[in-house]
């Protein structure tokens, strides 16, 4: 085999050039401001580690007045997993709906909710928040939660696993008996358990990540994500003589390192379900 | 030709058209329940949401973009058209509009280049793929408003790296002040952050090429290069089509994480996208209407860029 320097060498660059940034935000947040203000940012570890993370994560008003920094996690937490146990709840029944039954509309069903996919939230950001706010859902989990569910990604990759479950399967299933929802419940769901758990990681840190909308949703800041979390810290920010660096990077810190860590411990589901939805 | 089994959801997604143009069956499944009831019962949930966050306000974009809505809450004003003519007569949305389409061009360029140089690469030297893949996917994971704050410390203009480095050269990189450097550091944190998603799927198609073609390709053409081009390619295009729409909406609607974190609500001279805009009027300047007809025009071109984009390519694109 011919010695593959060149290819290692673009490999390695890429690899310096996507994980530097990141590194350099770890490390630098366990440094004092001072120190980062002073000798800007390190790729070494600091000694100011501990007390940089107990004071973002339990101190009130260190940033933002009212919330603590596990507050914001807990929020995430909720907005993360409130949005993909959801999400496979609505889409899968949606899913079940429209493969495995003839009815009138069934058509007119599909594309009402497909649709959903060509119209991003970016687009109609005004209207939704005053839909929202004549709801009054404005400030509260419902709110924060429920409306993300309105679009057909999950739907439609779960369309497309029950498509590819056996025919025979069903015929077997009413041979014995089975009604619909008897089938749904006892067959379908357990069959369709990796796929779950796939949507469940993507859906997750979608929902985690999620900016936008809950800058929309809250003003309330006992209901602030960690990602609400960040604009108010940059808001903070203007004017102040040392601005916090190393609380910032802390707070980006304990932003990433739930997806990441997700993401990279069900690497093998998170990338199958991500690129082979269609079966 | 083995079916290539990677990335398929566009297949998916064409699938769509052609059968809304009559040309398939839909999603029928040889035996189905026939029952009048309960399948409302299963599809319900998901219709609610959709008909209240959705189509409800997609509705009311579309009313309020004909109305001018008074300041101090007293109702709204029918002005027909003039929330669009306004809107597109303006000088400073078709500044947005030139800079929206150049920095959607340029991202999708560069990440899916550098993903797809990225895949390539990893996908020959196997024993170490799945390290970088590991590595990138971590990436994948980072929320863009978290990637760009890491983005803007490195380009912060006391502390960071990038300034310092500018500074060698005796260049003043002014992110926040200066336009065109603000442009640049949104591009290259906007591509950094997309690369690892084009490196999983490239990937992922590199690797479910099927020995047999590999080995026959690696007889046919000699050069890496040639390969590359005749073979390679070819077997990637429906990847390749697959993330162009995505890189698109990407730059388009996903990097606003990234441009609300430099811009900071605060328009002043920096560059932003068609979306922050209508962020910015409706609601910092309180401008509904405007704000609205903003909306409804990027729903429109939204929706027949995607549609344009599956009938056009569809066809000219290998499904192996």
């Amino acid at each position: 085999m011919k010695i593959k320097l060149f290819d290692h060498l673009i490999l390695t660059a890429g690899a310096v050039f996507l994980m530097t940034p990141v590194a350099l935000a770890v490390m630098s947040s366990t440094h004092s401001a001072a120190d980062i203000h002073m000798n800007a940012l390190s790729i070494l570890p600091g000694g100011h580690g501990v007390e940089t993370y107990t004071k973002v994560l339990t101190q009130k008003g260190g940033f933002t007045g009212e919330v603590t920094g596990a507050r914001m996690v807990l929020n995430s937490l909720a907005l993360g997993v409130g949005f993909a146990l959801g999400k496979i709840t609505l889409s899968m029944m949606a899913a079940y709906a429209l493969v495995y039954f003839r009815f009138r509309f069934a058509t007119f069903l599909f594309w009402m909710i497909f649709t959903t996919l060509l119209l991003p939230l970016e687009v109609r950001i005004m209207p939704s928040y005053q839909v929202m706010s004549q709801l009054h859902l404005l400030n509260t989990y419902t709110g924060l939660i429920v409306p993300l569910l309105a679009s057909a990604t999950g739907t439609f990759y779960f369309r497309q696993f029950f498509k590819s479950v056996p025919d025979e399967l069903l015929e077997a299933a009413r041979i014995d008996g089975a009604g619909p929802v008897k089938f749904f419940i006892d067959i379908l769901v357990p069959l369709s358990r990796t796929m779950m758990a796939a949507i469940f990681i993507i859906m997750f840190v979608y929902g985690w990540n999620q900016y936008l909308w809950p800058i929309l949703m809250t003003t309330d800041e006992r209901f602030f994500t960690l990602m609400r979390g960040i604009k108010s810290i940059l808001q903070v920010w203007v004017g102040s003589q040392i601005p916090d660096y190393n609380e910032a990077f802390a707070l980006a810190v304990l932003a990433m390192v739930p997806p990441v860590l997700v993401v990279v411990v069900f690497q093998r589901m998170f990338i199958k379900g991500l690129t082979e939805s269609d079966k | 030709m083995n079916r290539q089994t990677a990335p398929t959801s566009p297949r998916g997604i064409a699938r769509l058209f052609r059968w809304g143009r009559g040309a398939e069956a839909p999603a029928a499944k040889r035996v189905q329940f026939d029952r009048p009831v309960t399948p409302w019962l299963f599809v319900l949930p998901q219709i609610a949401v959709v008909v209240i966050f959705f189509y409800w306000p997609s509705a009311q974009a579309v009313q309020s973009s004909f109305y001018i809505e008074d300041p101090f809450g007293f109702g709204a004003t029918f002005v027909g058209f003039d929330n669009y003519r306004d809107t597109l007569k303006a000088t400073e949305y078709r500044t947005i509009a030139g800079f929206t389409a150049f920095f959607a061009g340029i991202v999708t360029a560069l990440s899916l280049s550098l993903g797809l140089l990225l895949a390539v690469k990893a996908d020959k030297v196997i024993r170490s793929a799945s390290a970088y893949k590991t590595l990138l996917i971590s990436v994948y994971a980072i929320a863009p408003p978290v990637a760009a704050l890491i983005g803007m410390m490195l380009f912060d203009l006391h502390i960071g790296p990038f300034t310092h480095f500018a500074a060698l050269f005796g260049y003043d990189l002014r992110v926040g002040i200066d336009y065109w450097d603000t442009a640049f550091a949104m591009i290259l944190i906007a591509v950094w952050k997309q690369i690892p998603y084009n490196f999983i799927f490239f990937l992922s198609g590199l690797q479910s090429v099927p020995v047999s073609v590999r080995e026959a390709a690696l007889i046919d053409a000699r050069s890496g290069w040639r390969r590359f081009w005749d073979v390679t390619l070819p077997l990637l295009a429906p990847t390749t089509f697959f993330l162009l729409i995505i890189n698109v909406t990407y730059a388009l609607f996903d990097t606003f994480g990234i441009i609300d974190v430099i811009v900071k609500d605060k328009p002043a001279n920096n560059p932003m996208t068609l979306v922050y805009k209508v962020y910015l009027d409706g609601f910092k300047g309180n401008d509904i209407g405007g704000s609205s007809a903003q909306s409804v025009i990027l729903m429109v071109l939204v929706a027949v860029l995607t549609v344009a984009q599956f009938r056009y390519l569809e066809r000219r694109v290998h499904y192996g």
